[in-house]
């Protein structure tokens, strides 16, 4: 006990140097800037360092004793493992996408913030102190303990793995895009970049160099997260706590929301982008003649440019536009579509930002609320069930410390998540308010050069010379990315914010590539192929499949997936219905037996999986086919009830479990030794 | 049944109604606000729409207020019924 108090003593004083080196590090840059440093450079430092400082403490933490590899010996003090968790859980979307995705959907988008953080109370009051009592190394650990046999350990090796590689694949697809981004290598070298990143803090230390190389992750991420929303707030309302005052901003944004959405050429540009719109349905429609005449249409204007003396720039225009058109019918269908979709999009007013379920009639206005509703519960409960948030709660010295960790977990996280809407409608009004109506011709520099990427696109569609709000487009990811240059501050801000997302990806990635190749060498081949094997055959076992995983992870990541932000919103479906309902009544009703929850976990999965492949587009369902209007993203609310009901179900039909299960029972419920 | 069962039992007990009284606050956070943000919406809140803060912040902060008091009312029990694991 003592000298566990003495080893938070210790580490307390090691982060806090840490916080400030690093503080002052970025000090150093920014005075580096004024005196000539480049953008360029400023990034290169900030990902290298930051790199750096990861894999430092992940060799100071390198071990092989399992049970610092597997639980970083079960001495980790609440508080810590409270930022550790907080790194874990926030991943490149939460830290990257969180703050556009509000941007964009206002009210709706608040279902990520209730959902992402409500989760831990599930955690805190139904879970983590019983985990932590049972003390073992896994998830699939506990469900093979208490439902006696490898059947239910398979099916939850099987749900973990699948819901954590997708999600581990859509960090590492982060760390790419943000190195290529920052330092302007590919994107593939960049992948592998973020790779060797995340091998250092895992390889050698496991769980216990991935615990110390979080904190540290965390401290950048947070400082990153909050210092230019912070300046932002200053500059606009001169009070420099956002999360206090946004609400201010946000009614003086309902006033111009409303000026905008009537201003009259607003309502022209928004004409003739329905104009387009319909126009690209007809070429759609007349395919694939419309091609023909299209390509003819072009090659007879780059002709005509060319006898007419046009300028160099304006020929050049017309002759990519005629490289640029598409070779095939399906591929002109397909390009001409997102057009049209985009189009029709900017051809209405975006949603009243504070505005709740929009909708044109009641009953549109009713599926919002639904999916709202079923969207906050599907994350809530996803998140008390992704097996690498539940496993850091097996690294508590103590019962007691890891209720405390939930608190402190969930205290860490609400700091970003707070500050996540303030984000959106602080940017937002900037955009409104100085951006639109201003002259193309003056616009900031910073739009010129994101322009360049891609991830912000201007059109003076009605050509008046001036910025209409239709006529703006910012990718969502890059609203995050871009507020430090829309409130006018030094890129080493932009490096800072940079550095912060690079940590979010990483130390998810870590976390969760942990979890896999544990479930899969600890589960499967300690426990179900060789109960025999020496502490030091399974460390081997453990590292190659960790290198194994995290090489395929990196592959898959490397190829683009374009439904990667779809794969990770299944993954919480997924882990909420196959292992919520087991894990729950596992602890709470000694009844539950092994074919009950054999069954549950399969039918909550089956109920899930078939609801996605009936409804989204990617498997070749529709939404016509959908169930109270729900959309697949939220699949896992059907799965859930299902599960607990088939557990119940069946368990009631079966033999109940043996007296060594309920004596086990008995002991995870009480937090003294003795059983 | 010997004494430390009755103990150990009445603790069971104590856990499951904390459990539940606050798993039923923490079900009425999350869904009602949300129910009727549209309502709720109409009612200013130090400059909020009343239903967007419940679901930006107000929600959160009544989480945090949930895990809090749960740890501090276990710890509580734990010494009430001897059950502490880190005496």
């Amino acid at each position: 006990m003592t000298s566990l108090v003495a080893f938070s003593r210790r580490l307390r004083r090691y982060y806090l140097l840490y916080s400030l080196g690093f503080v002052a590090f970025v000090g150093l840059l920014a005075v580096g800037e004024r005196f000539g440093l480049t953008p360029h450079w400023i990034g290169q430092i900030f990902l290298f360092a930051t790199i750096a400082i990861y894999a430092s403490i992940g060799v100071m933490s390198r071990t092989s004793d399992v049970s610092e590899y597997y639980v970083a010996g079960r001495r980790v003090p609440a508080v810590f493992n409270g930022m550790a968790t907080a790194a874990d859980w926030m991943s490149a979307a939460s830290f990257i996408g969180l703050a556009g995705t509000l941007y964009y959907a206002g009210f709706e988008g608040l279902a990520f913030v209730v959902g992402w953080t409500g989760g831990y109370v599930l955690v805190a009051i139904l879970l983590a102190p019983y985990l932590r009592k049972f003390g073992q190394f896994t998830i699939p650990d506990f469900l093979g303990a208490r439902y006696e046999g490898h059947f239910a350990r398979v099916v939850g090796v099987f749900a973990g793995v699948l819901a954590s590689f997708v999600y581990v694949v859509a960090q590492i697809y982060g760390v790419g895009l943000i190195t290529s981004r920052f330092i302007g290598i590919e994107f593939e070298i960049g992948v592998f970049v973020g790779l060797a990143g995340v091998l250092v803090c895992s390889f050698l230390g496991g769980m216990k160099a991935v615990t110390w190389t979080q904190v540290a992750q965390y401290v950048i991420l947070i400082v990153a997260y909050l210092v230019p929303v912070t300046i932002l707030s200053y500059k606009i309302t001169g009070v420099p706590v956002p999360q206090a005052v946004y609400g201010r901003v946000l009614q003086e944004l309902g006033v111009k929301e409303l000026e905008l959405f009537s201003e009259p050429r607003e309502n022209a540009v928004h004409a003739q982008y329905r104009a387009r719109a319909d126009e690209y349905a007809r070429k759609i429609a007349d395919l694939p003649e419309s091609l023909v005449t299209e390509r003819i249409t072009q090659v007879q204007r780059v002709n005509e440019l060319r006898t007419s003396g046009a300028s160099a720039r304006e020929i050049s225009v017309a002759e990519r536009a005629l490289r640029d058109l598409p070779h095939s019918p399906e591929e002109a269908r397909l390009k001409w579509e997102k057009v049209r979709q985009d189009s029709l999009a900017r051809s209405v007013n975006p949603v009243a930002h504070a505005e709740a379920f929009p909708g044109n009639d009641a009953q549109s206005k009713a599926s919002a609320r639904n999916n709202f509703l079923a969207l906050a519960f599907v994350l809530m409960v996803g998140t008390a069930a992704l097996p690498h948030i539940l496993t850091r709660y097996y690294t508590t010295p103590t019962v007691r410390e890891a209720r405390h960790s939930v608190f402190w977990s969930l205290f860490f996280i609400s700091l970003l998540y707070l500050t996540a809407p303030a984000y959106a409608v602080l940017a937002k009004w900037e955009v409104y308010s100085n951006l639109v109506g201003s002259s193309i011709a003056t616009l900031p520099h910073w739009v010129a050069s994101w322009a360049r990427t891609g991830l912000v696109r201007v059109e003076d569609i009605n050509g008046d010379g001036i910025l209409q709000l239709a006529e703006l487009s910012i990718n969502s990811d890059a609203i995050l990315l871009l507020v430090p240059e829309i409130a006018g501050l030094p890129y080493v801000v932009s490096g800072l914010v940079a550095a912060g997302g690079l940590a979010a990806a990483l130390s998810t990635a870590d976390g969760l590539l942990l979890t896999i190749s544990h479930a899969l060498s600890h589960d499967l081949y300690y426990r179900m192929v060789n109960p025999h094997a020496s502490t030091q055959r399974r460390l081997v076992i453990t590292k190659s499949q960790l290198l194994v995983v995290a090489v395929v992870a990196a592959w898959v990541a490397s190829m683009r997936p374009d439904s990667i932000l779809f794969m990770v919103g299944l993954a919480f479906s997924i882990a909420a219905s196959a292992f919520f309902p087991a894990l729950v009544l596992g602890i709470f009703w000694k009844r539950a037996n092994k074919w009950g929850a054999v069954a549950g976990m399969v039918a909550g999965l089956g109920v899930t999986l078939f609801y996605i492949a009936r409804t989204h587009t990617f498997f070749g369902g529709s939404m016509d086919a959908a169930w109270f209007d729900i959309n697949p993203i939220s699949c896992g609310v059907f799965g859930v009830p299902v599960g607990f009901i088939v557990t119940a179900v069946v368990s009631l039909l079966t033999p109940p479990p043996s007296a060594e299960v309920q004596a086990l029972v008995d002991f995870v419920r009480l937090p003294d030794g003795e059983g | 049944m010997s004494d430390t069962d009755t103990r150990r039992q009445a603790y069971w007990r104590a856990t499951l109604r904390l459990t539940g009284a606050l798993l039923l606050l923490w079900a009425a956070v999350s869904f009602l606000p949300a129910w009727f943000a549209g309502e709720l919406n109409t009612v200013d809140f130090m400059g909020w729409p009343l239903g967007f803060y419940m679901a930006a912040q107000g929600a959160l902060l009544v989480f945090l207020a949930i895990v809090w008091f749960y740890a501090q009312w276990m710890d509580r029990l734990d010494r009430r019924f001897g059950v502490r694991d880190d005496r």
